[in-house]
């Protein structure tokens, strides 16, 4: 069996991300990259099923910059084993990913696809559902559980009310939450040996597949800002305000 | 031009997140219809007939909707696409599982998470944990759009009087089957629906001590929320987490209770109208975006808070 881990370079989970001056766009001027911590999830998740002896090869691949080989090393420093660069400069949205990686799957012809929910750049969380209607194949978001039972996974997602279980056909489309399984960190053999693993590059422009940007951001701002509150002394003092500042309790 | 609200319920009961969609949905366009597709769900059809602003109820009745399975309720959302400009459903798990399969099958990006309608093309968005607010404009001739609910008023849910169709659609893609459901039952408002909400974080050390927030909570008719710690450290259970990647809630009042106020959590809370942070350490970032904040050890400050109120 094999699986497909299509992974995101993303700004460090730390860092305060800040418009740039002129409202262009966000500054990421200096600020440090990371794996998407749900693509991490989706890699450790691949990894675990490999250790547990179902699946045989774990492929990783980005679409991005050639900046992003450096994530793809990451993921072949935790267990992929090998990568996929489709290399692009131009902004790449989630239908337009999905179409690039639609290309890789017909391709590679992967049984598993396993995704983050959700980069934590834009935010989107569509890349793997848009996938999964491009394919045809069914589709468990949000997982904290998988199970692989013959042709089917079995998967347990996290949804507004608790948890819901599904059974769905391979090959098929998983999305990671937070709960699936604790990424480990890299091992400084694993990242020696993660250099001579293969890593392919693929321009973006030989898989054929149109990629024109739908959307246009006009204008990225500062939220709101909230005024400085006060501080309070002891809890009387607290429902005082409540009750006659804020008049939020009677 | 019309508009095409996906109703969010559970076959029992029309959820009210339904509302603030229909508004948002209202400032895109002043016809506006709403799906209602489930099993055994023409009540819902019934309130959502209700819901002011609502011109047409599409009611499709089968089993393959009962559990809202994405592959096959994008297919009938795609079929019926034709009379429609805009597209729109909560950001809830739902909304956030069927409508990108929607936009693919439409050939059309997906707006997320819209905070606020510019115009009929161009919208708000939070991006970066809410760090910033893009305005992104859509080129595409139909726009699928998640609302983030916390943007909008919800609509009047009693003064509509829509006429309720009946759609027979019967989509089963047959490649995906429910399981099973764990659904939390609880007396208390839902986290998205509260106008209160106490939350506790790491600072309660364990699910019991979760007890000292539910005498509040009953006190004040709150709902109940948690950080990502809290939920990872197996205090509460998932559907309690309040954050970027957890629920989006914007109460009335908010109480963060031993909870640092991480840019994660607080892209969650910080579109509360009052913020209340109760924490021992003084130098906790969530007193920065508290209204009022007590330096306080949540064990002694959680019980005095409870027989005082
Ligand atoms: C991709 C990603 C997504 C994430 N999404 C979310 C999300 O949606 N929601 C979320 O909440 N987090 C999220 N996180 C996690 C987030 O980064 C923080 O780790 C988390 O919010 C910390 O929770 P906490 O404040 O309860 O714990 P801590 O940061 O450990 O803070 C505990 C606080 O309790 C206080 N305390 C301890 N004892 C007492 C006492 N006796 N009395 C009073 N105060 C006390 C301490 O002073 C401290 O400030 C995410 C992280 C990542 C990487
Ligand atoms: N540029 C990309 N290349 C490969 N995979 C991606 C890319 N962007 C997003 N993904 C995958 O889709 C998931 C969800 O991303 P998004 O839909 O942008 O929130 C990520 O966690 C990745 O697994």
């Amino acid at each position: 069996m094999k699986i497909l881990v299509p992974v995101k370079r993303v700004v460090d989970y730390n860092v305060k991300v800040r418009p740039k001056s002129d409202e262009s766009g966000v500054d990421l001027n200096n600020v440090k990259m990371a794996l998407n911590p749900f693509c991490e999830i989706a890699i450790e998740e691949a990894v675990k099923l490999k250790e547990a002896g179902k699946v045989e090869e774990i492929i990783a691949v980005t679409v991005g910059t050639s900046a992003s080989q450096e994530q793809l090393r990451t993921t072949l420093a935790l267990g992929a084993d090998r990568a996929i660069l489709i290399e692009t400069d131009t902004e790449t949205e989630p239908l337009g990913i999905s179409k690039l990686l639609k290309a890789i799957v017909e391709k590679e012809s992967p049984d598993l696809i396993i995704l983050g929910k959700q980069a934590i750049d834009g935010d989107n969380n569509q890349t793997g559902q848009m996938l999964g209607a491009l394919l045809g194949y069914p589709q468990a978001t949000f997982a904290s559980e998988v199970n692989l039972e013959g042709d089917k996974a079995i998967v347990t997602r996290e949804i507004d009310g608790g948890l819901q279980t599904l059974s769905i056909n391979m090959p098929a489309i998983i999305t990671t939450d937070l709960r699936l399984n604790e990424p480990r960190y890299a091992s400084l053999p694993n990242i020696m040996k993660a250099k001579s693993k293969p890593l392919d590059v693929i321009p973006a422009d030989d898989l054929g597949v149109d990629i024109t940007p739908r959307m246009t951001t006009l204008k990225v701002s500062l939220p709101p800002q909230r005024e400085a509150g006060v501080m309070v002394e002891t809890v009387d003092d607290l429902l005082d305000k409540l009750k006659n500042e804020a008049k939020v309790i009677s | 031009m019309t508009a095409l609200v996906i109703a969010e319920h559970n076959n029992q009961e029309l959820k009210p997140v339904t509302l603030n969609t229909v508004t948002a949905a209202l400032e895109l366009d002043q016809d506006l219809h709403i799906l209602v597709a489930g099993s055994n769900c023409s009540a819902i059809a019934e309130s959502a007939a209700k819901i002011e602003g609502v011109s047409k109820v599409i009611l499709t009745d089968s089993l393959e909707y009962e559990n809202c399975l994405a592959e096959n309720i994008s297919i009938l959302i795609s079929k019926i696409s034709g009379d429609y400009d805009f597209i729109l459903a909560p950001t809830t798990t739902n909304g956030k599982n069927v409508m990108p399969r929607v936009a693919a099958l439409l050939d059309v990006c997906q707006i997320s998470d819209v905070s606020a309608v510019v115009s009929s093309d161009t919208f708000q968005r939070p991006i970066y944990a809410g760090n910033c607010i893009a305005t992104v404009q859509s080129n595409d001739p139909k726009k699928v759009i998640t609302v983030r609910t916390t943007g909008f008023d919800p609509a009047n849910a009693e003064s509509g009087a829509a006429e309720i169709i009946t759609l027979q659609e019967v989509n089963d893609a047959g490649i995906s089957q429910f399981v099973k459901e764990e659904i939390a039952q609880s007396d208390r408002p839902e986290l998205t629906a509260a106008d209160v909400i106490i939350s506790g974080g790491r600072g309660m050390q364990n699910g019991e001590n979760f007890s000292l927030l539910e005498g509040i909570a009953d006190k004040l008719g709150a709902a109940i929320g948690a950080s990502r710690a809290a939920v990872d450290s197996g205090f509460v259970p998932n559907d309690y987490q309040v954050g970027q990647t957890g629920k989006i809630v914007a109460p009335d009042l908010y109480i963060a209770v031993g909870i640092s106020g991480a840019i994660q959590h607080l892209a969650g809370m910080k579109d509360s109208k009052v913020i209340v942070a109760i924490n021992k350490d003084e130098d906790a970032p969530i007193f920065q975006v508290a209204d009022y904040g007590l330096v306080a050890d949540l064990f002694e400050a959680m019980p005095e808070l409870e027989s005082k109120i």
